[in-house]
C-alpha cells in the first residue's frame, strides 16, 4: 500500500516472529526432552528426527524479523 | 482455482460436505495449547488490523476501492489469494489423489491466459473508465438493465457463497478438530464482520495477502517433508505405479502423470475430460468468465494506485498462481502411497457416498452394512479392512479423498506446526468471506442501492450503507450457512449459480469491450437469456443424469466434463444472441463508447519505464513458464 500508514508487510512481518519463535521455541524443548518422551514425538508424527520446528521456526522468524526491520512504521516514506 | 466454487466445478468437494459429517466420529487432530495460542494470535492480528484501518477508512473511495492506493504486488497477492480457499486447497489434493496431475489443469490452462489476458488487453478499458464494479462497467457499456442483471445475480451469487463458506469451514472444523458447528460459524462470521465492516475492502485485501503468506508458512512442509519420506519425486512415481498396478483401474497407471497425452479420448483418463473440453471449455470460457468477469477477484486489481499496478497486478499473481499445485496437488499425490492406517498398513481414501454409505449408529456398529458393503464393493479397498468396517472395529473409520491434505499436516505437524497449518485453513475460509462480503457490499451500494433506491446520498452516507450491508450480508450468510446444514440439496444449487451466470457474462463483456458494434439491448438480451439457457442445461442434467452424455458430447463423459461444455455453449448461445440482437438494432455512436471499447478508446501514456519493470516482458516470461510446464508434464 503506498502512503504513511503502517504496511500490510509489517504486519506479516510481527506475526511470523510470533509464530516462528513459538515453533521454534517449541522444537528446541522437544529436541532437548527427546530422550524423556522416549521415542517418536509427538505420538503419531512422521520423520520426528528432522526436528522440523525447530528450523521451519527459525525460518519463519528470520523472515518475520527481516519484514518488520524493513517495513517497520515511520521507515516507509 | 475457483475458490470455494472449485469444488463444484471440479471435485465436487463442496457439495459432499454433508457427507463427511456423517461418518466420523474422532476427529482428525487434537490440537495442543500451543496450537490454540497460534490460532488465536491469528484472530487478534485480524482484528488489530481492522481497527488500525478504520482511521484510514473514511470516504467511499477508500471504502469500497480501499483508496486505489494499492501496489501492484498487493493487488496481484491479494487478487490470487482472493481465490486461494480453504476448500480450494483441500479439493484440489482430493482430486489430485483421483485423478493425478490432471487436476493441475485447473492451475495452470484454467488460470494463466486468462489471468495475462485481463492484464494486457482488459484492464485498461475497466482502469480508465473508473468503474466500482464489473456491473458498474455493464451500466457504461450497456446501460441500466444489463447492469441490474449481473448485479442482482451477483449479490444473490456472493451472500450465498459467503453462507456456504461459512458452512463448509464449520464441517471441516468438525471433521478435522471436532469443534461445534455453530462455535465454528459464530466465531468466524463476527470476525469477519468486525474487520470488513471496519476497514473496508483495505482490510479485506490486507487479510488476503496475510491469508497468502500463512498459507505457504502452513501447507509447504507437507510436500517437503513429503517428498523426504517417498525418497524424492522417483520414488514417489515409483510407488505410486507399483500401488495402482495393484488396483484394478480402467486407464493406464501412468496416466495419473500426463496433462494431455491421453485427453484424446474420454475413456482413456481417470478424469474422464476431452482435451477439447479442457481448452475450450475450462482454459476459455470458465477460465476467463472467472478471472475476467467475476467482480470478487476483479475488484482487487481495480484497487491499484495506476495503470501500470493494475495491469502488471494479474501478471504477478500468475506467477504465484503456476506455484500452488506444490502445495495442492503434490500433498495428493504423495497421500495415495505415504498415508498409513493406524497397524501401518497402507490406508486408501474413498468417495463421499461409501462413507456415507457405511455411517455408525450410535450404539456402534453400522447403519446399514448391506449398504455400505455394496458400496465398498465398488471401490480398491481390501478385504481385510471391508471387514474391519464392517464389524464397526476401531480405528477401522474410513476417510475421503478430501481429507488427503489434513491427514498429511496431521502426519508431518506436531505441536505448533499443526497449529499453524489449522490456522492456514481458518484464514483461508475467512477472507473468502470477507472478499465474498465486501465485493456484495460494493454491488450492492454502487448498483443497486444507489441507482434504483437512494440516487441523491452523501457521501458518508453511502459509506455508512457499505458498513450495514456487510453486517446485514453476514447476517444473511448465517442465515443461508443454517439453512444449507438443514437442506443440504440447496448446496448443489448455490454453487451451480456460478457456473450458470460466468459464462453468459464472459460473453456480454467480451463483445462489449472488443465489438463497437454490440448494442444496449443486445447486451442485456445476450446476458439473460445466456443465464436462463445455462440454468436450463443445469436442470436438464440434474433431473436426467442421462442427458449429460449429450450435454458433453459422449456416453462416456463424468460430471467434471458438464460443468465446462455447460459453460461452452451458454457462451455460444449468448454470443449468438448478441450477434443477431446487435445486427438487428442500432449502434450507439462511437464518440460515446470512449473508455469502454477496444478501437474506440485513447489510453491514457504510461510513465516511462525500463524493459525489466514492463508488464509485457514479465507477460512473456510468464507464458514460456506456462509453456515448459505444460511440455515436461505433457
Amino acid at each position: 500500500m503506498r502512503g504513511s500508514g503502517i504496511p500490510i508487510w509489517f504486519f506479516i512481518g510481527v506475526l511470523l516472529t510470533a509464530y516462528g519463535a513459538m515453533i521454534f521455541g517449541y522444537g528446541v524443548f522437544e529436541w532437548v526432552n527427546v530422550a524423556h518422551f522416549g521415542g517418536q514425538y509427538p505420538a503419531g508424527v512422521q520423520l520426528t528426527q528432522l526436528h522440523t520446528p525447530v528450523w521451519w521456526g527459525g525460518l519463519l522468524t528470520a523472515l518475520g524479523v527481516l519484514y518488520v526491520v524493513k517495513f517497520r512504521p515511520g521507515r516507509i516514506k | 482455482m475457483f475458490g470455494l466454487l472449485t469444488g463444484s466445478i471440479a471435485a465436487g468437494f463442496p457439495c459432499s460436505l454433508p457427507a463427511m459429517l456423517l461418518f466420523n466420529t474422532e476427529p482428525l487432530a487434537h490440537l495442543r495449547s500451543l496450537d490454540v495460542v497460534v490460532i488465536c494470535l491469528y484472530f487478534a492480528m485480524v482484528l488489530w488490523i481492522g481497527f488500525y484501518l478504520k482511521g484510514r477508512t473514511n470516504t467511499s473511495e477508500e471504502f469500497f476501492m480501499a483508496g486505489r492506493e494499492m501496489t501492484a504486488w498487493i493487488a496481484g497477492l491479494s487478487f490470487v489469494s482472493a481465490n486461494l480457499g480453504s476448500l480450494e486447497l483441500m479439493g484440489w489434493a482430493g482430486s489430485a489423489y483421483q485423478y493425478g496431475i490432471l487436476a493441475t489443469h485447473w492451475y495452470w490452462i484454467g488460470a494463466i491466459p486468462a489471468m495475462l489476458f485481463l492484464g494486457l488487453m482488459m484492464m485498461p478499458f475497466y482502469y480508465v473508465c473508473k468503474t466500482h464494479s464489473v456491473p458498474g462497467y455493464l451500466n457504461l457499456r450497456y446501460g441500466e438493465h444489463a447492469r441490474s442483471v449481473a448485479a442482482f445475480a451477483f449479490a444473490v451469487e456472493m451472500i450465498l457463497m459467503s453462507g456456504v463458506n461459512m458452512f463448509a469451514m464449520a464441517v471441516v472444523m468438525k471433521v478435522v478438530l471436532g469443534w461445534d458447528l455453530n462455535f465454528s460459524i459464530i466465531v468466524s462470521s463476527l470476525a469477519v464482520a468486525a474487520y470488513v465492516g471496519l476497514g473496508g475492502l483495505r482490510s479485506a485485501i490486507f487479510n488476503e495477502v496475510l491469508q497468502f503468506v500463512l498459507i505457504w508458512g502452513g501447507a509447504l512442509l507437507v510436500p517437503i517433508l513429503g517428498l523426504v519420506q517417498a525418497g524424492g519425486v522417483g520414488g514417489l512415481k515409483t510407488r505410486i505405479m507399483q500401488n495402482l498396478q495393484t488396483m484394478s483401474s480402467t486407464v493406464a497407471p501412468d496416466s495419473y502423470f500426463h496433462l494431455w497425452r491421453d485427453t484424446g479420448s474420454f475413456a482413456a483418463n481417470p478424469m474422464g475430460v476431452h482435451w477439447t473440453g479442457i481448452v475450450f471449455g475450462l482454459g476459455f470460457v470458465i477460465s476467463f468468465g472467472y478471472w475476467t468477469t467475476d467482480f470478487l477477484v476483479v475488484q482487487r486489481v481495480l484497487a491499484a494506485h495506476n495503470l501500470r499496478a493494475a495491469r502488471m497486478a494479474p501478471i504477478i499473481g500468475s506467477f504465484f498462481k503456476m506455484a500452488v499445485p506444490f502445495i495442492v496437488i503434490l500433498p495428493g499425490l504423495l497421500g495415495l502411497v505415504l498415508l498409513q492406517n493406524p497397524d501401518g498398513s497402507h490406508r486408501q481414501l474413498v468417495g463421499e457416498d461409501v462413507t456415507a454409505a457405511c455411517t455408525r449408529a450410535t450404539a456402534g456398529g453400522l447403519e446399514n452394512s448391506g449398504a455400505c458393503s455394496a458400496a465398498m464393493a465398488k471401490t480398491n479397498l481390501s478385504a481385510d479392512v471391508q471387514q474391519k468396517v464392517l464389524s464397526g472395529a476401531p480405528d477401522s473409520e474410513l476417510h475421503t479423498y478430501n481429507q488427503a491434505l489434513p491427514l498429511m499436516m496431521v502426519r508431518y505437524m506436531g505441536p505448533g506446526l499443526l497449529g499453524l497449518g489449522i490456522t492456514a485453513l481458518i484464514a483461508g475460509f475467512m477472507s473468502g468471506m470477507a472478499g465474498n462480503v465486501s465485493a456484495f457490499s460494493t454491488v450492492w451500494t454502487y448498483d443497486i442501492y444507489k441507482p434504483l433506491i437512494h440516487k441523491t446520498g452523501s457521501d458518508s452516507h453511502y459509506v455508512l450503507v457499505g458498513r450495514l450491508s456487510i453486517l446485514i450480508g453476514v447476517i444473511v450468510s448465517i442465515g443461508a450457512a443454517y439453512l444449507v446444514q438443514q437442506f443440504h440439496g440447496i448446496m448443489d444449487y448455490v454453487q451451480a449459480l456460478f457456473s450458470i451466470f460466468v459464462a453468459p457474462l464472459l460473453a456480454t463483456i467480451l463483445f462489449g469491450m472488443f465489438w463497437k458494434r454490440a448494442t444496449r439491448l443486445a447486451g442485456f438480451l445476450g446476458l439473460l437469456s445466456g443465464i436462463l439457457f445455462s440454468a436450463s442445461l443445469f436442470m436438464w442434467v440434474k433431473f436426467n443424469p442421462a442427458a449429460l452424455a449429450t450435454v458433453a458430447l459422449s456416453p462416456d463423459a463424468k460430471p467434471m466434463a458438464e460443468n465446462v461444455f455447460r459453460a461452452l455453449w451458454a457462451f455460444l448461445f449468448s454470443a449468438i444472441v448478441i450477434v443477431v440482437t446487435s445486427a438487428l438494432t442500432k449502434p450507439r455512436p462511437v464518440a460515446e463508447l470512449d473508455g469502454l471499447v477496444y478501437g474506440a478508446t485513447k489510453l491514457p501514456a504510461e510513465e516511462p519505464a525500463p524493459w525489466y519493470k514492463r508488464e509485457w516482458t514479465w507477460a512473456i516470461v510468464a507464458v514460456v513458464i506456462f509453456a515448459a510446464l505444460n511440455i515436461i508434464f505433457w
